[in-house]
C-alpha cells in the first residue's frame, strides 16, 4: 500500500496533473506522522510516509491549499472523505483545484494503545496481514492489528470513500452496526451526579491547547470566538471549572450537525480526553429527534441545525426523556 | 450560613423583542406579580440567542436561564424560532449530558397577548430553581460575589 501510494504521488506530479501532493511525513517520531506537502520526486522518495499511523485527516488543509496556484493531489481515507465532502458542501474547498486519491483503509493504529498493552521501546512497526510486527528495544513482538486500533477505528462507521477521482485499493461499505454510540448510551444511563463527576474527571485535565479546535475539519471559521483575548474565556482558568465546560460545550455545539465523527479531536488531545463523545452525543440526539443524518455523506441534504420542520419536538423533550433522573 | 429558604435565585430571561418582551410588558401593565429577581434581557429574536449567552449567564452568577419567544409559526422573521427550537433542544440535552441540572434551563413560547402566561411561567420557574438551590456546576469562581 505504501509503495502504491508513493508511486501514485510521483506519477501525478510527473505527468503534470498536479504541482504538489498533500500526504504524510514522519514527525518527531516514526509513529507521529504529520501532514506534509511534497513538490518533487526526490522529496516523495525520501520523506513521504504511509503506515498504520497515517491517521491525520488531510481534508482541512485543503481550505487554504485549494486557494493557491495550481492543482493539488490529496490522499483521503474513508473518514477523511466525509470531512472533505462536508467542506465542499460548505463551499470551503475549490473542488476543481483538488485531485482526490481515495485510499482503502482498515483502521489506523495508535502508539498510546500499544503502550497501554505494556509494550514499550518500540522502534519500528511493520504491517503483516492481520498482525503488527513490532521491533522493540527488548526484542521483537507480534500483536493483532485489531488490538492496536484507535478508538475511532474500533467503532468505524464507514469504509466507503464518498468522493474521489481515483481509488487505490477497493472501496468499502458503510458499517451500520458500528456500536459507536455505546459509550454515549452508557453515560446517558448514569445519574446526573455520576455524569457530572465523569466529565469533571475528564475535562479538568484540559490544558486549553486548542488542538481539538485546530485539527477539526468542521471547525474552520477564520475568526474563532475563543480567539478574543478580551472575552475572559480565551485561556485555561486556574481557578474554575466553568472554563473547560464552556469551551467544550461550545466547541462541540459549533460543529453539531456538521461533524462527520472523524474522531480527530480525541486523537490529537494530549490529555486523552474522549472529546468525540460530546460530538457523538449531538449526532445521537440529531438522529433520534430529527432523523438519521450523516454529515458529509452527500452533497444536497441540509444539516439538521440549518433546517427545521414545523412539527419539531419542543426543547422540553429533554426533561421528559426517561432513565436519566 | 445561608438557609435554603432565604435563597433567592437570579434568573435571566431572554425575551424576543416582538412577542415575549411585549408579553412581559403586558403582565406589568396588568399589575400581575412575578418575582423581581427575574432579569429580562431583550433580544431581537429567540434565534439570536447564542448558546454562549446561556453559559455566560451561568458563569456570571445566574441560577436559571429561560428563553421566551414567539410561538412557533408566529415569528416576526417567519422562521427564527424554529431554528432556536432545534438549537436549544440540543444544547439542553448536552447540558444534561454533562450532568448539569436540566431544570435550570427552559424555553417557553409567550406571545404579546399572554401577560398572564408570562407571569405564571416566571413564578413557576423561580420556584423550580429555588428548590434546586444555587448553581454550582456552571459557576465561575472568579465571578463569585
Amino acid at each position: 500500500m505504501r509503495e502504491m501510494i508513493k508511486a501514485k504521488a510521483i506519477e501525478l506530479l510527473e505527468n503534470g496533473t498536479v504541482n504538489r501532493v498533500l500526504g504524510w511525513k514522519a514527525g518527531e517520531f516514526f509513529y507521529d506522522l504529520t501532514p506534509g506537502i511534497f513538490t518533487s520526486r526526490e522529496e516523495i522518495e525520501e520523506t513521504f510516509e504511509y503506515s498504520v499511523f497515517s491517521a491525520a485527516n488531510l481534508s482541512k488543509y485543503l481550505i487554504a491549499e485549494s486557494r493557491k496556484e495550481g492543482k493539488i493531489a490529496v490522499f483521503l481515507k474513508p473518514c477523511d472523505s466525509y470531512s472533505f465532502q462536508q467542506l465542499l458542501k460548505e463551499h470551503r474547498i475549490w473542488r476543481d483545484r483538488v485531485y482526490v486519491v481515495g485510499i482503502a483503509c482498515d483502521g489506523m493504529c495508535s502508539m498510546d494503545v500499544i503502550r497501554d498493552k505494556g509494550i514499550t521501546g518500540v522502534t519500528a512497526v511493520e504491517e503483516d496481514g492481520e498482525n503488527l510486527k513490532l521491533t522493540t528495544l527488548y526484542g521483537d513482538k507480534t500483536i493483532a492489528k485489531a488490538d492496536a486500533l484507535l478508538e475511532r477505528c474500533v467503532h468505524c462507521k464507514s469504509r466507503k470513500v464518498v468522493v474521489f477521482d481515483e481509488m487505490i485499493g477497493e472501496n468499502g461499505e458503510e458499517i451500520p452496526d458500528s456500536h459507536r454510540f455505546d459509550m454515549v448510551e452508557k453515560l446517558e444511563a448514569m445519574t446526573p451526579e455520576e455524569r457530572f463527576a465523569f466529565w469533571r474527571g475528564e475535562l479538568s485535565r484540559c490544558i486549553r491547547c486548542n488542538a481539538c479546535r485546530n485539527v477539526c475539519p468542521a471547525c474552520s471559521c477564520e475568526k474563532c470566538v475563543f480567539d478574543n483575548d478580551k472575552s475572559g474565556i480565551a485561556q485555561k482558568a486556574a481557578a474554575s471549572d466553568f472554563e473547560e465546560n464552556n469551551f467544550h460545550i461550545i466547541r462541540a455545539f459549533h460543529v453539531a450537525s456538521r461533524c462527520t465523527d472523524c474522531g480527530e479531536c480525541s486523537r490529537v488531545c494530549p490529555q486523552n480526553i474522549p472529546l468525540h463523545l460530546l460530538n457523538r452525543k449531538f449526532i445521537r440526539d440529531i438522529n433520534e429527534l430529527y432523523g438519521e443524518y450523516q454529515a458529509g455523506s452527500d452533497m444536497d441534504t441540509k444539516p439538521p441545525l440549518m433546517n427545521f420542520t414545523t412539527d419539531d419536538c419542543e426543547p422540553s423533550v429533554v426533561y421528559e426523556r426517561g432513565g436519566k433522573v | 450560613m445561608q438557609v435554603n429558604e432565604t435563597f433567592t435565585p437570579t434568573i435571566v430571561a431572554f425575551c424576543c423583542n416582538w412577542c415575549s418582551y411585549a408579553g412581559a410588558d403586558l403582565s406589568g401593565t396588568n399589575r400581575l406579580n412575578y418575582p423581581a429577581n427575574v432579569k429580562i434581557i431583550r433580544i431581537p429574536c429567540s434565534c439570536r440567542l447564542n448558546p454562549m449567552f446561556i453559559l455566560r449567564a451561568f458563569q456570571r452568577g445566574a441560577d436559571g436561564v429561560i428563553l421566551c419567544g414567539c410561538h412557533p409559526g408566529d415569528c416576526h422573521y417567519t422562521t427564527g424560532n424554529y431554528y432556536a427550537r432545534r438549537r436549544m433542544t440540543l444544547l439542553f440535552s448536552m447540558l444534561d449530558f454533562l450532568g448539569i441540572e436540566k431544570e435550570r434551563t427552559r424555553v417557553e413560547w409567550v406571545s404579546a397577548a399572554e401577560g398572564a402566561k408570562f407571569a405564571a411561567t416566571m413564578n413557576e420557574f423561580v420556584d423550580t430553581v429555588t428548590k434546586l438551590g444555587k448553581n454550582k456546576r456552571l459557576e465561575d469562581l472568579r465571578c463569585a460575589k
